[in-house]
C-alpha cells in the first residue's frame, strides 16, 4: 500500500501529462501482481465496494473523534477521505505491517455493511496517514488524481512497450486485476482470447481538412453529426455501448442495448430524437438536448420517453462474426446499407452520403448548411480500410465555419501547467444594450485557446497593466480589448446570468483596433440560439 | 478594588492595557505599542512608542524605516510601564526576535503569546512555558488535522527531489520573514552546502538575520545569475512569486512551498505546488493543546485562527476559554 499511496500523492501534485505517464509506468513495472492490476483498476474507476461509502467513513470517525471537531475539520479540508486520513488516531505499540493493495482489496470485497465498522479499523490501524488516504480512496472510488482511463492505458502501454491499441482491445476483455493483460505485456505470454467478448475496438479518427482539396472520385462525403461518437458491440448475446474514449456507457443508454440483437460492431453518432432539427431524414435534437442524457448512471423512464436516443450509423467493423475492418470503405458501406433493414428503425438509421458533382459544389453545400444537428462534413477515402487512430489522408473532418461575435475582455485567470505564470483564460462579455447609453457588459463565455504564444505574452501584459480587482486567481480587467470569438453554437442556459451558453468558444482574432463600444450586443447572440 | 483583570481589555484592534495606555500588536497606529514579533499583521508602523526586542525593532526598521520611539527589551528583561504594569519579554520560538509578553499587575499575570511554535528553530530561541492566569494564544493551525511532521523529513524530501532532477531547480516559496531563513538554516543543518539563490525581495531580511548571528551559508541573488548557474540548485522566493512571471527566468523549476497549509492536498494544488513541504512556524494542534495543559491558565483567550475548534477542545476538557475575534491577524502564507 505504501508504494500505491506514494503514487497517488505524486499524481495529485503533478501537472505534466508526461510526468504522470512516467510515474504510472514506473509503478506498473515495479509493483508485484496482483497489486498493480488492482491499482490500475483503482485509477480507472474499475473497482466498486458496496460495503464502504463516504457515510461509513464519517460514522467510523465520529466514533473516535469528537463530532464537532470532525465537522469543523471536514469543512476545512473539503474531502471526507482526506479528513479521515488525518484524524484517524495513529496506531501505537506493535503494529502489523501495512496491508498490500491486494490484501486491502480482498478485505474490502469480503466486507458487508454490517461488519465494515469492525473490519475497517483492523486495516486502518496498520497504515500511516498517506496510506489511509490511499486506502479510503481505493475503498470509495473516485481517485481524482487527474488521470483518465485513457491516460492509464497509455501509461500501461509505455511501461511494457506494447501497442496502446492492443491494450484498448484486450482491456475490456478482462476484469481487475487484469492478470492476463500483465502476463501478455510484461511476460510475453499469449494475449487474451477476445473472440467471444463484446469488446471495444479502437475508433478510426479524422484529421481536419484545412487547406486540403480532395477529389470526390476518391473520397465520399457524409454529414458530420453533432452528437457523440459511439460504438455498439453485440457478441454472444451481449450488447455494449462504448464512448469515444472506450468507456462503457451502456447503462446510460439502455434502449440501445435492447435494440441491437445481431452480432455486429457498429460505428455511428448517438443523437437524441427531436422535432426541431433534422437533416434529410429528420429527428435529431441539438447537442444541448443530448447533454441532458450524458453522464447518468441510471436513466429515468421520463428521460427515456422525452429524449430517446438513436444511432445514425456510418460504418460497420464486424458483422455476423466476420471482421470487416480490412475491407475498403466502399465495401463496408454497402454491407452497412444492406444490413440496416435488419435493425429496428426506431433506434437506428443510416447517415446519408452527401452527393455533389465536384469539390466546389460540396463546399457550397457545406456553406449553406445551418442545421444544428450538423457540424460540417466528413470526407472518407473510398478505398481505405478501417484503421485505429488518425492516419493521414484517410478520413477528413471539414467543420462548417464557426459563428463569430465581437466580445470585450472582462476577466482573466492564470492558466495551469506551462501557462501557470500567464493569464491565459479569458472571460468576455457582450453589451446588454446601447453602450453609449450606459449599457453594461454581461459575461457570455470563457476561452483559453486560439491565440499564439506571442499573442499570449501580449495579452498577459495587458491583463497585468489593466487590473481593476483581484479575486484569488482571477483578475478583473479594465474594458479595453475586443476579441473576435468563434463558436460552434449557442444555447439558452439557466446557469449563466446572460441566459446563454456558447459551445466551443475560442479566440478567433484579437481586435487590437476595435473600440470596445463597437463590440456586439447580447441580442445578436440571443438571435443565434437554437434549442 | 477593581474587578479581576479589568485592567486588560480585548479590542478588535489589539489587546489594550488600560493603566499603561498601551496596546499589544495593534492593527492601527497608537501612542504606545508592545509588539510581539515583526510580521506585518502584528507589527505595523506609525506608533508613537514601540516596545519590542532589538531583533523585532530592527525588522520593523527595515520594513517601515522608523527608529523613532523604539524601546528595546531583551529576552528575560522586565520593563515597568505606566500605571504599575510590568512587561516581560519571553522567547516565543516563532521567528527571529519573536516574544511572548508577560504582563503583571495587581498580582495578576497575563501572557500574550503572539504567534509561536514549540519545535526547535536554528534562527531563534525556543518557546518558554510561563505560568499565568490568562493565556492569550493564537490558533492559526487550531484544527486536529494539523500535525506538522518533523522538519528533517521535509528537508529530506526537498533534497532528494533536488538530486533526482540535476537539470532543474527547486523553487521554494517561503514567507520572506522567518520561514525563508529557517528553511535555509535547516538545509545547512542537513548538510546542503551549495549556494542558495534568493529572490530579490528576500535579500535584506536574510542579511539582517546574518547580522544577528544566524549563519545562512552562501547566498546568491537570482538576478545576478544565468539560468544555467541555477540548475540543480535551490531557489527561495516569496510565495507570491511562485507562479509569477519572475519564475520564467529559472531553469524549469519544480515548484515547492514551505507552509503548514501544505498538509491539505487541495491547498497545495490550488497554488500549483508540485512539492508541498509541511513546515510551519506556528504550533500545530497537539502543540497548542499541550501548551495550554502545561501553562494551565485559569482562562484562555484566543486571538485568531481556527478558534471554534480550540474553543470546543476547551469545552471537552472543562476549561474556560473565549474567542477575541481580532481583525487582521491571518497567515495565508505561513
Amino acid at each position: 500500500m505504501e508504494e500505491f499511496a506514494a503514487l497517488i500523492d505524486a499524481l495529485i501534485y503533478t501537472r505534466s501529462r508526461n510526468e504522470k505517464l512516467r510515474l504510472i509506468a514506473e509503478y506498473l513495472r515495479a509493483a508485484p501482481d496482483p497489486d498493480r492490476g488492482y491499482a490500475l483498476a483503482a485509477l480507472t474507476d474499475g473497482l466498486d465496494f458496496k460495503a464502504v461509502k463516504s457515510s461509513t467513513i464519517r460514522n467510523l470517525l465520529k466514533e473516535r473523534v469528537d463530532p464537532v471537531l470532525w465537522t469543523l475539520s471536514r469543512d476545512f479540508v473539503g474531502d471526507t477521505a482526506e479528513t479521515a486520513s488525518f484524524l484517524w488516531p495513529d496506531p501505537v505499540g506493535n503494529i502489523a505491517p501495512p496491508p498490500s493493495v491486494s490484501e486491502a482489496v480482498d478485505a474490502l470485497s469480503a466486507m458487508t455493511r454490517a461488519n465494515a465498522m469492525t473490519e475497517l479499523p483492523r486495516l486502518l490501524d496498520r497504515l500511516d496517514s498517506a496510506g489511509r488516504y490511499a486506502f479510503f480512496k481505493l475503498a470509495t472510488g473516485g481517485m481524482r488524481v487527474g488521470v483518465s482511463s485513457r491516460l492509464a492505458k497509455v501509461a500501461f502501454a509505455q511501461a511494457f512497450e506494447v501497442s496502446v491499441d492492443d491494450v484498448e482491445e484486450y482491456w475490456h476483455a478482462l476484469a481487475p486485476p487484469y492478470a492476463q493483460l500483465f502476463a501478455w505485456a510484461a511476460d510475453g505470454e499469449d494475449p487474451p482470447d477476445t473472440a467471444n467478448m463484446p469488446l471495444f475496438k479502437p475508433f478510426m479518427l479524422a484529421h481536419p481538412l484545412e487547406e486540403t482539396v480532395v477529389g470526390l472520385d476518391d473520397y465520399a462525403a457524409e454529414w458530420k453529426w453533432d452528437g457523440i461518437r459511439v460504438q455498439l458491440v453485440h457478441v454472444a448475446g451481449e450488447t455494449r455501448v462504448y464512448s469515444r474514449s472506450g468507456d462503457d456507457i451502456s447503462a446510460t443508454f439502455p434502449e440501445l442495448v435492447d435494440a441491437l440483437t445481431i452480432p455486429a460492431v457498429l460505428d455511428g453518432e448517438l443523437l437524441v430524437r427531436g422535432d426541431v432539427q433534422g437533416g434529410d431524414t429528420g429527428g435529431a435534437a441539438s447537442f444541448n438536448a443530448l447533454q441532458q442524457r450524458l453522464g447518468r448512471k441510471t436513466v429515468s423512464k421520463k428521460m427515456l420517453t422525452e429524449s430517446p436516443a438513436f444511432v445514425r450509423l456510418y460504418d460497420v467493423l464486424s458483422l455476423d462474426g466476420e471482421d470487416l475492418r480490412s475491407l475498403p470503405w466502399r465495401d463496408r458501406r454497402s454491407r452497412l446499407e444492406s444490413f440496416i433493414p435488419r435493425l429496428p428503425d426506431t433506434h437506428f438509421d443510416l447517415s446519408q452520403l452527401v452527393e455533389a458533382k465536384d469539390f466546389e459544389q460540396l463546399a457550397h453545400i457545406r456553406e449553406g448548411t445551418r442545421d444544428d444537428a450538423i457540424e460540417g462534413l466528413m470526407l472518407k477515402r473510398r478505398d481505405s480500410p478501417y484503421v485505429a487512430g488518425r492516419k493521414t489522408g484517410l478520413w477528413y473532418k471539414w467543420k462548417r465555419d464557426p459563428l463569430l461575435i465581437d466580445c470585450v475582455l472582462m476577466y482573466a485567470q492564470r492558466g495551469s501547467g506551462k501557462r501557470s505564470s500567464f493569464y491565459s483564460d479569458y472571460t468576455f462579455g457582450c453589451w446588454d444594450g446601447d453602450p453609449d447609453a450606459g449599457a453594461e457588459l454581461l459575461p457570455v463565455g470563457k476561452a483559453y485557446s486560439g491565440f499564439t504564444d506571442a499573442e499570449l505574452k501580449k495579452l498577459d501584459k495587458i491583463v497585468r497593466q489593466n487590473t481593476l480587482n483581484r479575486f484569488g486567481p482571477v483578475r478583473e480587467v479594465e474594458r479595453t480589448l475586443v476579441f473576435e470569438v468563434a463558436f460552434d453554437s449557442v444555447h439558452s442556459s439557466k446557469r449563466h446570468k446572460s441566459g446563454l451558453a456558447m459551445r466551443f468558444p475560442r479566440i478567433h482574432r484579437i481586435r487590437w483596433d476595435k473600440p470596445v463600444h463597437e463590440a456586439d450586443r447580447i441580442e445578436s447572440l440571443r438571435a443565434l440560439i437554437r434549442d | 478594588m477593581a474587578a479581576p483583570f479589568s485592567w486588560i481589555r480585548p479590542d478588535p484592534h489589539g489587546v489594550y492595557v488600560v493603566p499603561a495606555d498601551a496596546w499589544i500588536d495593534p492593527s492601527k497606529a497608537v501612542d504606545r505599542a508592545l509588539v510581539t514579533h515583526g510580521h506585518a499583521d502584528h507589527a505595523r508602523g506609525g506608533h508613537g512608542q514601540t516596545v519590542a526586542t532589538p531583533e523585532t525593532l530592527a525588522i520593523m526598521d527595515l520594513r517601515y524605516n522608523t527608529r523613532e520611539g523604539a524601546t528595546p527589551v531583551e529576552y528575560g528583561e522586565t520593563i515597568r510601564l505606566k500605571g504599575g504594569v510590568d512587561a516581560t519579554y519571553i522567547p516565543a520560538g516563532h521567528v527571529l526576535g519573536s516574544a511572548q509578553i508577560l504582563l503583571e499587575h495587581a498580582g495578576e499575570r497575563v501572557v500574550i503569546t503572539g504567534d509561536y511554535k514549540r519545535r526547535a528553530d536554528p534562527t531563534c530561541p525556543p518557546f518558554q512555558v510561563t505560568p499565568c492566569d490568562i493565556f492569550i494564544t493564537e490558533a492559526t493551525f487550531g484544527l486536529p488535522l494539523f500535525t506538522h511532521p518533523p522538519i528533517e523529513e521535509e528537508m529530506a524530501k526537498l533534497l532528494s527531489r533536488l538530486e533526482a532532477y540535476p537539470d532543474r531547480c527547486v523553487l521554494v516559496g517561503a514567507y520572506a520573514l522567518g520561514k525563508a531563513q529557517r528553511v535555509i538554516a535547516e538545509l545547512r543543518a542537513a548538510g546542503h552546502s551549495q549556494p542558495i539563490y534568493l529572490h530579490g525581495a528576500m535579500e535584506k531580511m536574510c542579511r539582517l538575520y546574518e547580522e544577528f548571528g544566524v549563519d545562512l551559508g552562501e547566498l546568491r541573488l537570482v538576478a545576478d545569475h544565468d539560468k544555467d548557474d541555477m540548475r540543480g540548485a535551490i531557489v527561495v522566493s516569496p510565495p507570491s512569486a511562485l507562479n509569477d512571471r519572475w519564475s520564467r527566468r529559472l531553469p524549469d523549476p519544480i515548484t515547492a512551498m514551505a507552509s503548514g497549509w501544505m498538509r491539505v492536498r487541495q491547498r497545495a494544488r490550488q497554488r500549483n505546488v508540485e512539492l508541498p513541504l509541511v513546515i510551519s512556524d506556528h504550533a500545530d494542534w497537539n502543540e497548542l493543546t499541550n501548551t495550554i495543559l502545561e501553562v494551565d491558565p485559569h482562562e484562555t483567550w484566543i486571538t485568531h485562527g481556527r478558534e471554534e475548534a480550540l474553543l470546543r477542545w476547551h469545552q471537552l476538557h472543562q476549561r474556560r476559554a473565549r474567542a477575541l475575534a481580532m481583525v487582521g491577524y491571518e497567515d495565508e502564507d505561513d
